[in-house]
């Protein structure tokens, strides 16, 4: 039956082309914007380390002391917190991030000198972000602690320096200190760069850049400190810092911690050990608003900076609307084709077809131009997302169909088109056999 | 033309009828609501930001060694001046559409009680002020004196010259000459009033405006270097920012030029408002393809009736009506459709900008947008409904003596 039904629509799609047309042009358009905006937002939204996200938390303290009703503690803290908190070894694993503008040379090379950013951070840090080595490996956690001159570049930067070869071992020189490269990452793209995101609910929704690059190098945090003092920024301070750039000692908060805790009674006991050490640090007049401690997981840290820009998002409400008239349209063009088959749906009814039989088959022919309407859409998302990656947006280079969304185009289209079709169909399966037949 | 026969006609399309209205609101509500956020972007983009940008560059430098840095200043500042062309070159840390390195939080009282708002203050050797090309519009000009040397962040005390938006917001009603502001223990005195002075950043969210800048005089040093502006006449603005990218690196082998953040300030405007334009582009777009689909969901229905009335119509012309009059039902048909459709829409974009000021911080919609967009969507309706009714006009009485 279905084949019949099948062979019945088509025929009815070449009756009237124009009409055809149409309807499918107006599916193609409405899924072509909203797929395109969907597929970006699907990018941009996600959970950029599925599996792990929960068991990875963004650790905050209100370490501002000037008195006031603030009810959210800064996005970031001071050195002393983050070292308090970080060598209590209180979490399954923990890092300090920080990332600074570096002079970078590399001797063996003619290149001139480059400004890069730097990461700065912990031993840990590569396990708990599952960051993926090419070649060499992370720092020991000895290394943290000696100072150590090493580095871990990213694939990229080891493409640009040695042509893609392996590394491990060469010399780079930082600024004025020469590291010893002991890792260089295999390409590594998260979406957003969600280790060092911080002042985004402050952006007003300008928050493209959390999706640029990751930093190309990285070094401990311990050892950046020394060779790269007074090139680090403050997020914010509460009094001017005496020398600008040199943080350690300053009025100021600047960095990141983050900490991996394995269960949900590691992250009760986590939170209840942070609360405590607020609570000794407010005896010395350090902390003023103890209530103001924060342990929020990788996703909820994301959600709170809000880091999906809000012209992403609002281009998805809008391609939706535009979708919803697309919708509109092709219910009233589909109700005008089947009702103008009525002396034909008539006549079928006399001989003998059953209302279902009516309706399913204006559906299959719906759910036809739904199809069509579909595969023109998947061409109009393709032109759309290229046209997305000709913009120059941090996540312009990210944007692509996966298999998923590719997909979902076609369900999204067939189910749009059968949505349509609905309430034409059931009215199509309404129409009365005799007075059809008496029109005649 | 007589009302009541259409409205009871239309009564028999009931669903078909709905359908249109309904998207005729649903596009009224889009249509209003994205030609206003366009005219959000366009107007933000207009921002002012009080310097002359046609004739301004900058040029951004680092890796050079702190102690360096009287050294390197000047030997930038020479060369730059040498090159044919330059009418000003001088040492400033921020820059409009460019880097802010000077946001904090001022006060109006020495104790910092008052907290008055985050400001950007343009931190700047000798000749900035002239180089910039500021419009002085009250008290005195900056002398040379009171470009004071510095080691913190500012210089613990200056003069100062503030934008008149800040004046405005900082001592409403008052003369800001004289007075001073604080941030932290350090103080400005306000000596001169500035017509226009927009942040580096206008637009940033926060407790903060887009004229909410002063300029404070200082002498470059460690904490002022790297950042130098550059004036030339506009037509030679471009040569001359080329040539000075060639030449920093024979000024300053050891330096490392920011090709990103050395540009005229017109390039540093496009690019800081790349995504508002890309915004209103795509907004424009989506106007367009709604309007389309819009017409073409209407010349649809309205073909479907013509073919559905050809015997009415023909009999309707066998007695007498002339093809003006069967031009004029459809018209008319069209025209009560999209009204029904507007009235809906309007209630419908007021209840899409409520939404989105709600999410995206945006004004209330203006009122005039509605009849514009009313008169949008009869005109668009009146256009797509003329080709059917044309067709139907031209239907021969004689159809009415043809069965079906």
């Amino acid at each position: 039956m279905f084949g019949y039904y099948l062979d019945l629509a088509l025929r009815s799609l070449k009756r009237n082309k124009v009409l055809t047309a149409l309807m499918v042009l107006a599916i193609a358009v409405g899924i072509g914007a909203s797929m395109t905006t969907l597929t970006v937002m699907h990018l941009l939204s996600g959970d950029p380390l599925p599996g792990r996200s929960d068991k990875l938390f963004y650790v905050q303290v209100d370490d501002n002391p000037l008195p006031g009703k603030q009810k959210e503690p800064m996005d970031v803290m001071t050195y002393q917190s983050a070292m308090d908190l970080w060598t209590a070894h209180k979490g399954d694993r923990q890092a300090i991030i920080v990332d600074s503008p570096v002079k970078l040379r590399a001797p063996d090379t003619t290149l001139p000198p480059l400004m890069m950013p730097m990461l700065s951070t912990t031993a840990d840090f590569f396990a708990m972000f599952d960051v993926p080595f090419r070649y060499g490996g992370p720092w020991r956690a000895e290394d943290d602690a000696a100072r150590a001159r090493v580095a871990i570049i990213s694939a990229d930067l080891n493409d640009k320096l040695f042509g893609g070869a392996n590394s491990v071992g060469r010399t780079l020189r930082l600024r004025d200190t020469d590291v010893r490269i002991v890792g260089v990452l295999a390409p590594w793209r998260p979406s957003p760069r969600y280790y060092n995101i911080a002042g985004g609910r402050f952006s007003g929704g300008k928050t493209a850049d959390y999706y640029s690059k990751p930093q190309d190098v990285i070094t401990p945090f311990s050892s950046a400190l020394e060779l790269n003092d007074g090139n680090f920024y403050q997020y914010s301070c509460w009094q001017l810092p005496p020398a600008p750039g040199h943080l350690q000692n300053a009025p100021c908060v600047w960095l990141a911690l983050w900490v991996q805790l394995g269960s949900a009674a590691k992250a009760t006991a986590f939170k209840r050990f942070l609360d405590g050490y607020v609570g000794e640090q407010v005896k010395s007049g350090r902390i003023v608003r103890p209530e103001n401690t924060r342990l929020r997981s990788l996703v909820e840290w994301l959600d709170y900076q809000g880091v999906v820009p809000s012209d992403v998002r609002l281009q998805t409400w809008l391609s939706f609307g535009f979708l919803a008239i697309c919708l509109f349209n092709t219910i009233g063009l589909l109700l005008a084709k089947f009702l103008r088959r009525g002396a034909e749906i008539g006549v079928r009814r006399a001989l003998g077809a059953s209302r279902g039989a009516i309706f399913s088959q204006c559906l299959v022919e719906a759910g036809m131009i739904g199809l069509i309407g579909g595969i023109g859409g998947l061409l109009l998302t393709l032109l759309g997302l290229s046209l997305v990656r000709r913009q120059p947006v941090a996540f312009a280079d990210m944007v692509h169909l996966d298999t998923r969304m590719f997909l979902l185009t076609f369900v999204l289209a067939i189910a749009t088109s059968l949505l349509a079709g609905f309430l034409p169909a059931w009215r199509a399966s309404r129409v009365t056999p005799g007075l059809q037949l008496k029109t005649l | 033309m007589q009302i009541q026969p259409i409205l009871a006609a239309l009564r028999k399309h009931r669903l078909a009828t709905l359908l249109i209205a309904l998207e005729i609101a649903l596009a009224c509500a889009v249509l209003c609501n994205a030609c206003f956020l366009i005219a959000n972007r366009l107007q933000a983009m207009q921002v002012n930001s009080g310097v002359d940008e046609a004739s301004l560059a900058t040029l951004q430098i680092s890796g050079f060694d702190e102690a360096q840095a009287n050294d390197v200043n000047a030997r930038i500042l020479a060369g730059l001046r040498a090159i044919p062309g330059v009418q000003a070159a001088s040492v400033l840390n921020s820059i409009p559409f460019g880097e802010h390195r000077g946001r904090v939080g001022i006060t109006t009282d020495p104790e910092g009680k008052h907290f008055a708002g985050v400001v950007e203050l343009y931190l700047g050797g000798p000749g900035s002020v002239e180089a910039m090309g500021l419009k002085l519009i009250a008290g005195r000009k900056l002398q040379a004196d009171d470009y004071q040397p510095f080691t913190g962040v500012f210089p613990s005390t200056a003069p100062v010259l503030m934008a008149r938006e800040l004046a405005e917001h900082l001592w409403p009603g008052a003369d800001p000459l004289g007075k001073t502001f604080w941030v932290d223990r350090w103080s400005y005195r306000v000596v001169g009033i500035v017509d226009h002075l927009a942040t580096p950043a206008p637009g940033w969210a926060g407790r903060s405006a887009p004229g909410w800048a002063a300029f404070v005089p200082a002498q470059p040093g460690p904490n002022l270097a790297g950042s130098y502006l550059l004036r030339a006449a506009p037509a030679d603005l471009g040569r001359v920012l080329r040539d000075a990218r060639t030449l920093i690196p024979k000024i300053a082998p050891d330096a490392v030029l920011d090709q990103e953040g050395s540009q005229t300030i017109s390039d540093l405007r496009d690019s800081f408002f790349q995504e508002d334009r890309t915004m209103a582009f795509m907004l424009v777009g989506v106007i367009i393809a709604l309007l389309l689909v819009t017409a073409l969901g209407i010349v649809g229905l309205a073909s479907f009736w013509v073919q559905q009335r050809r015997k009415q119509i023909g009999i309707r012309r066998a007695i007498g009506a002339t093809r003006g009059d069967i031009l004029h039902y459809f018209q008319t048909e069209n025209f009560l459709i999209v009204s029904g459709g507007i009235g809906l829409g309007m209630a419908m974009a007021f209840a899409l900008n409520l939404v989105l000021m709600k999410f995206y911080e945006l004004p209330r919609l203006p009122l005039f947008y509605l009849p514009v967009g009313a008169v949008v969507l009869w005109g668009l309706g009146q256009l797509a409904v003329l080709g059917p009714a044309l067709r139907a006009a031209a239907v021969p009485p004689v159809v009415a003596t043809r069965s079906g």
